[in-house]
């Protein structure tokens, strides 16, 4: 295998390990969340408005730790650095 | 694949000497914005006076600024008016980029790490400017070496990983929303695309409102008195939504 078979596998099968481990924690943090909210309403229903705003804001903290995965899973499937540097390395060889 | 308003180029601008400026679709995006909001604000307050307000449009920005400012005192901002201009811009800004987002054609700016990064910048420096404007030079930056001297550095690795976080927050959202979009579109086209449409737009409105909340915490917990920031914040935030809440029922 060539630079570039193994920098495109590697990649490949890196994003989807990084998108699939890395939402594990937020899925299992999102669960967690929701269910104490709902139960946190079921005991307090006056409060909802209270709660509903600051679930939404904590379910949206805990799933940037997901989106940091996706950003870094799009980088390496779209944006990767090392792929550029692998074509031009080759065609640096190959031209010059 | 674009994934980013930044790679698709709209003209170019001769720019002499230092070469030419490539004028990608996140700046014209943003110019839309901001005339968009500049427009609209001045309509709304054409001829405005203490009198009731008569138009819609003055009524509508009036109860959104009161929304602002309700929320403002409620993270424990004290005198809204002070945070008013720079957490309001901010929210305003996210909120219509990211909802312009389901227009097509438009790629949100705020989907491009450029401009979430530019104002991550901006809530990294109005939180030493307002703490110092707040406790003085001293104070503030006494708050570094609280508890010890040894934790300088953490505090300083965590003001800049903070600001990193909440650019790559808002930027992997509004992009992940148009990048799954796009994904569906040649999947499972017409019908999905449009579910996934909708729930962008509900993960806009809350990043919109989780950066600016996010700001106005980082600033209140810099120019607050005490000197830890998780134990100063959450009784002043609990006690602020009670206040709001009983403001509300009477």
């Amino acid at each position: 295998m060539d630079a570039l078979t193994v920098i495109a596998a590697v990649s490949i099968v890196t994003a989807g390990l990084t998108i699939a481990l890395g939402s594990i924690g937020p899925a299992l943090g999102e669960a967690r969340t929701a269910a104490q909210a709902l139960q946190a309403i079921a005991q307090q229903p006056d409060e909802a408005n209270t709660i509903t705003r600051t679930l939404f804001v904590s379910l949206a903290m805990i799933e940037s730790t997901a989106i940091y995965c996706f950003v870094v899973a799009m980088i390496l499937l779209f944006a990767n650095p090392f792929w550029d540097w692998a074509i031009e390395a080759a065609t640096r060889t190959t031209g010059g | 694949m674009e994934i980013t308003p930044d790679s698709r180029i709209l003209f170019v601008l001769p720019g002499g000497p230092l070469g030419d400026l490539s004028v990608s679709a996140t700046i014209v995006n943003t110019w839309i914005v901001m005339a968009i909001l500049v427009i609209g604000g001045r309509i709304a307050t054409v001829g405005i006076g203490p009198a009731t307000p008569t138009s819609r449009w003055r009524l509508a920005v009036e109860l959104l600024i009161e929304m602002i400012r309700n929320q403002i005192r409620a993270i424990g901002g004290g005198d809204p008016a002070r945070y008013l201009p720079f957490v309001g811009t901010l929210f305003l800004f996210t909120l219509l980029s990211n909802v312009l987002g389901v227009v097509p054609g438009f790629m949100s700016p705020t989907g491009s790490l450029s401009t979430a990064v530019a104002l991550a910048l901006c809530v990294l420096v109005a939180v030493p400017v307002y703490g110092i404007a707040e406790n003085g030079l001293f104070n503030y930056l006494r708050r570094y070496i609280r508890p010890t001297p040894l934790m300088a550095p953490f505090n300083v690795i965590g003001e800049i990983s903070r600001t990193i976080a909440l650019a790559v927050r808002l930027y992997g959202n509004v992009m992940s929303g148009m990048v799954v979009a796009a994904i569906l579109l040649s999947v499972a086209p017409f019908f999905f695309p449009v579910l996934l449409q909708l729930l962008g737009l509900l993960t806009g409105v809350i990043q919109a409102y989780i950066f600016a909340v996010l700001a106005m915490v980082y600033i209140v917990s810099a120019s607050g008195q005490e000197a830890g920031a998780a134990e100063s914040r959450t009784p002043t935030k609990g006690a602020g939504a009670h206040s709001t809440s009983k403001e509300r029922n009477p």
